[in-house]
């Protein structure tokens, strides 16, 4: 094990980190502003790779044009699923919402496998991407060069808006109490509209990423990367914007240092990241950067 | 005298219901009798999965890891030496497991006990945290089974699985399992053990102040639903005869989810009503999926429609009818009772 294989392997672990990162936004937004885990999030991820898809292979866009209708396209799904199936249970129980997130869930998942079929299309990679930069046996790919800094311009561009602005304002005082925020005369479901199109909006990001990444992509692709992002949004403190963008990176290069040292334990890389989260969580029940949530929110 | 009564109701109701198992047996065809079968099993597993979740009220996704897990002990207890000896073909199977051959009820039983040992085991991290934070850690247990049952070769055979498992599940046993974990369940729900599993589903905190141990309580309800999940696991895997890692997917879960909910969370009477419903009724729907002529126009079957529909059906469910069908409700003989007293006293 020499110190170039290490940071071969952690260019590989950023690279994948800032994806899981890009996901677990959306969780940790949407978890923030009404508390509810949004199972669907990995297959949101998904319809962002299928709309880049549709866009680059059978519309014969250019991938910039593909790319940007497939994250504008996703956005308006995420604030569907929002509108259609979550916000009449805004005051309902918390596992009547949950259990309807896994049944949106499996409502895109099926979906897509009776629109698309179960076989893997290829992803059709631009050339951009496809290349690679070789420093001193280091390989560098575009894509593992250009995912983290994609996702560090967007993280940089959400936390502006977050912090910088009217909305962003407004989405930070919603998290804290709803009903406050309803009385103040802000108009809390354009809000909370707002955080579903951004959260989808990097899910499908971070999905089109993922899909030049491993460039065969089904409609059950969005599961375990959505998991894992899920437990990186919760590893980070659930919550919080930066604490999705850290656990990301957190659980994407362990990953990847776990399977680089121990080849023996690679069939249990899906594993790794919950356990390591159930670890974490035995510690520090609200994750790293977690704020303490008063307990039984049930 | 009213208890009596009710008891002598309930024998004959069991009664009857074993004289439908041996009608069915007998007069219906086996693809018939093979719903029934897996609806006996589903409400076994449904009914212990609503233990932890509706009464006790501590949202757990880990069904998929309990079944699994009972699924391959039962399995790899009731296959003989040679089988194993064929069938592991990557890597043998490890010795002390190979040569140990039983019949199917001792190794059912074994079954549930492992998996209630793994499910006490589990108990221990998974009751630290609450509320969200126990559904993903359990979530997480159930997605950590199927890869260990997918890379330990020399135990489950990993991806390949396990084949040639003897067919050993019949109705019988699958109503028999199924009727003796509802009165096990009911006799728990109904007892002061059930109470401190409500109280805590209400108001866990209140429950603590009132001197509830609810750390044991709960843990009692998920050793016991781990045990039955292990043994509905073995029968499922005697009724399939093959099993393998993909089997036990969140899916299962989802399924059984559905059928908790559709029947009221917290109702036993529910949970048997919505197993039926649920297991018959995707049965039925599958008729989306063939060709069909409707006034001439032909219409192709579409594969995978039924699973669209039945995630609307969940997601409608949960919007416009919450509660389910029966609520926190329960059947009762005095119930039945009252509602022809009440018709008397009104004519």
């Amino acid at each position: 094990m020499n110190s170039t294989i290490i940071l071969q392997q952690l260019v590989n672990g950023i690279s994948l980190g800032s994806l899981y990162g890009l996901v677990a936004i959306g969780y940790t937004m949407v978890y923030g502003v009404i508390r509810l885990i949004n199972f669907a999030h990995g297959d949101v991820m998904m319809v962002g790779m299928y709309f880049a898809f549709v866009g680059v292979a059978m519309m014969f866009l250019p991938w910039w044009a593909a790319f940007l209708l497939s994250m504008f396209a996703t956005a308006i799904v995420g604030v569907l699923i929002d509108r259609i199936a979550y916000k009449p249970l805004r005051n309902a129980s918390r596992i009547s919402a949950l259990i309807t997130a896994i049944g949106v869930s499996f409502f895109l998942e099926n979906l897509f496998l009776v629109v698309f079929g179960g076989v893997p299309k290829a992803f059709p990679v631009p050339s951009l991407f496809g290349g690679a930069i070789n420093v001193n046996g280091v390989i560098f790919p575009n894509i593992a060069i250009i995912t983290p800094i994609v996702a560090i311009v967007f993280l940089l561009m959400l936390l502006f808006v977050l912090y910088r602005t009217k909305y962003g304002m407004a989405m930070r005082a919603l998290s804290l109490d709803m009903e406050t925020v309803r009385i103040m005369g802000i108009n809390v479901d354009l809000i909370i509209s707002m955080v579903f199109a951004i959260g989808s909006l990097l899910a499908a990001l971070g999905g089109v990423f993922w899909a030049m990444r491993y460039p065969a992509i089904n409609p059950l692709i969005g599961i375990m990367p959505g998991l894992k992002a899920f437990a990186a949004a919760v590893l980070g403190g659930i919550g919080s914007v930066t604490g999705a963008a850290v656990g990301g990176f957190i659980i994407g290069i362990s990953e990847i240092l776990v399977v680089a040292f121990f080849p023996s334990l690679a069939g249990y890389k899906d594993a790794f990241a919950f356990l390591f989260l159930i670890f974490v969580l035995l510690f520090k029940p609200t994750g790293i950067m977690g704020e303490d949530l008063e307990r039984g929110r049930f | 005298m009213s208890l009596s009564r009710n008891s002598i109701l309930t024998i004959i109701s069991i009664l009857l219901l074993f004289t439908f198992v041996w009608y069915a047996n007998n007069n219906l065809t086996p693809y018939a009798v093979r719903i029934w079968e897996n609806t006996a099993i589903f409400l076994m597993l449904a009914a212990s999965y609503n233990l932890i979740n509706g009464v006790t009220g501590q949202f757990s996704l880990e069904p998929n890891g309990f079944v699994a897990i009972g699924a391959y002990v039962a399995a790899i207890l009731t296959l003989t030496p040679d089988q194993k000896d064929a069938m592991f073909i990557i890597e043998p199977m490890v010795p002390w497991l190979k040569n140990i051959h039983m019949s199917f009820l001792p190794s059912l039983i074994i079954a549930g006990l492992v998996t209630a040992f793994v499910g006490f085991l589990l108990g221990f991290p998974v009751f630290r945290v609450r509320g969200d934070y126990l559904a993903i850690v359990t979530l997480g247990f159930g997605l950590t089974i199927r890869v260990i049952s997918n890379n330990t070769i020399t135990i489950t055979n990993g991806a390949l699985g396990l084949k040639g498992i003897a067919s050993y599940t019949n109705i019988w046993w699958c109503f028999g399992w199924a009727i003796l974990s509802m009165i096990i369940i009911m006799r728990i729900v109904y007892s002061a053990f059930g109470r401190a599993m409500k109280a805590i589903r209400d108001d866990e905190d209140a429950a603590i102040a009132m001197g509830i141990n609810t750390f044991w309580i709960k843990m009692a309800a998920f050793v016991i639903a781990a045990f039955f999940e292990g043994v509905g696991g073995g029968l499922l895997a005697h009724l399939i005869t093959t099993i393998s890692p993909t089997m036990f997917t969140f899916f299962l879960t989802f399924q059984l989810l559905i059928i908790i909910v559709v029947g009221g969370l917290g109702s036993m009477t529910g949970t048997v009503m919505a197993t039926i419903l649920v297991i018959w009724g995707s049965e039925i729907l599958r008729f989306v999926e063939q060709p069909m002529n409707i006034a001439g126009l032909h219409i192709p079957g579409i594969p995978g429609m039924r699973m669209v529909i039945f995630s609307i059906l969940l997601i409608v469910i949960m919007i416009f009818a919450r509660e389910g069908i029966m609520g926190q409700r329960e059947f009762s003989w005095n119930w039945l009772f009252s509602i022809f007293k009440k018709s008397k006293s009104e004519a």
